[in-house]
């Protein structure tokens, strides 16, 4: 990835951005984030297959943004996360550089948001292959066994909100969960409090969720919550036919509407 | 099971079908008296969450009616909550919990006739499927787990 290393050094040297957020080798053999200010330092960063973090939701944080203009080493998922972050005016597209990387884990020339936007259309945007058949084996199973499945999952969330703070389109500053007046989701852990707590987290990423799967991975107990928000995604696609972060004006799916929006339970 | 009586939350616009609901009282037509209604300033502001709240407090079925699509007193908010139940239903359906029990409907002012249906063929429905006992046990076992971890 010396391509990679080589257009990092030249846009700290010529001041394009002041900081770099990639991935950096760990030290016990595991990658970890890097936020790289110093042109001397830009050696370090690395790209191979262990670098799957979604660094997009580095980007709301006041502690990144205060170190000046961002540039990122963006793959697929973090690009639609950038669009998205754009859609929803929680960033300025000229105030980030993007180092994109294609599937094949090469360096893409992503001059601007119009090639981001190209690039992201003509990328296949459906959820990743092994998360589809986990959905689908799911959506096999009749009723009581789903729900007795998700109690059985949910059961073990300690309300960590790990999963919260690992997406990046999970960027209010005040979380429903922290309303307490009145108090929409119990503080403490329980099988019930666990479960509205992940319809809430899903139902607020409906449309939004561009299917990078970090909450799940975040996850330190292993809850497969990253399946609700991509049943959604799909789910979305087949009612209404967009995915989200795919240009910079859309808006989401569940803050707009048409008229023609067809369903059939309603009487 | 004979005694058993549905408890129904019904979770309805000002507009439109708190209005319809009381043309059904003052044309004096009949209805179940299963149905505990409470009145939103639109459907656009019934949040799935309270839905779950209904289920959690021991709600064996659940309406939900507004003003038909057009006819919404704030323009937009009934296309709105139609978007906001295809998906939720979608997550509900995903997740096992029972959609079955969740009557969604338009309800004009002028449809008192239309209410006293929806209300009956909902009770008599939801007298069918019994009282939702597996959400219902979910609760308690949720209570007792927080008794436990205390």
């Amino acid at each position: 990835m010396n391509s990679l290393n080589t257009r990092a050094k030249e846009l700290l040297e010529n001041k394009t951005a002041q900081v770099i957020i990639g991935y950096e080798e760990g030290p016990t053999g595991v990658v970890r984030p890097a936020f790289i200010t110093d042109a001397a330092k830009a050696d370090s960063l690395i790209y191979d297959e262990r670098c799957v973090q979604n660094l997009a939701v580095y980007l709301t944080k006041q502690e990144v943004k205060r170190l000046g203009k961002m540039a990122i080493v963006a793959t697929l998922p973090v690009m639609r996360s950038i669009m998205m972050l754009i859609s929803e005016q929680q960033l300025f597209a000229e105030n980030i550089v993007v180092l994109g990387i294609s599937a094949e884990g090469k360096l893409l020339d992503v001059a601007d948001n119009k090639v981001m936007q190209g690039y992201i259309e003509q990328s296949d945007l459906s959820n990743p292959a092994k998360y589809k058949e986990l959905i689908t084996n799911l959506n096999k199973l009749s009723p009581e066994e789903k729900f007795l499945y998700w109690q059985k999952e949910l059961s073990k969330c300690i309300k960590c909100y790990a999963c919260r703070q690992a997406c990046p389109m999970c960027y209010c500053t005040r979380c429903s969960v922290e309303v307490n007046q009145p108090q929409w989701i119990p503080v403490q852990s329980n099988t019930h409090g666990n479960m509205e707590w992940h319809i809430l987290r899903a139902m607020h990423l409906a449309g939004r969720c561009i299917s990078c799967g970090e909450c799940g991975r975040a996850c330190p107990v292993g809850i497969p919550c990253h399946l609700l928000t991509m049943h959604l995604t799909d789910q979305v696609y087949n009612y209404f036919k967009v995915y989200a972060g795919t240009s910079e004006k859309m808006s989401s799916v569940l803050s707009t509407y048409e008229p023609n929006d067809k369903e059939s339970f309603i009487i | 099971m004979s005694d058993f009586e549905p408890k129904i939350v019904a979770f309805v616009c000002n507009w439109c079908t708190y209005a319809g609901a009381d043309l059904t009282g003052t044309s004096r037509i009949k209805y179940a008296s299963n149905v505990k209604i409470i009145r939103f300033p639109c459907t656009g502001r019934i949040d799935f969450m309270l839905l779950l709240k209904a289920f959690a407090n021991g709600a064996d079925g659940i309406i939900v009616s507004g003003c038909h699509p057009n006819d919404c007193h704030y323009t937009s908010g009934n296309f709105h909550a139609k978007r906001r139940w295809i998906v939720f239903k979608e997550l509900m359906d995903f997740m096992g919990i029972d959609m079955n029990r969740v009557t969604f409907s338009w309800v004009s002012a002028a449809e008192g006739a239309k209410w006293a249906v929806v209300v009956n063929t909902t009770v008599t429905r939801i007298r069918e499927l019994g009282p939702y006992v597996s959400y219902k046990e979910l609760v308690n076992k949720s209570v007792e787990e927080e008794v436990k971890n205390e």
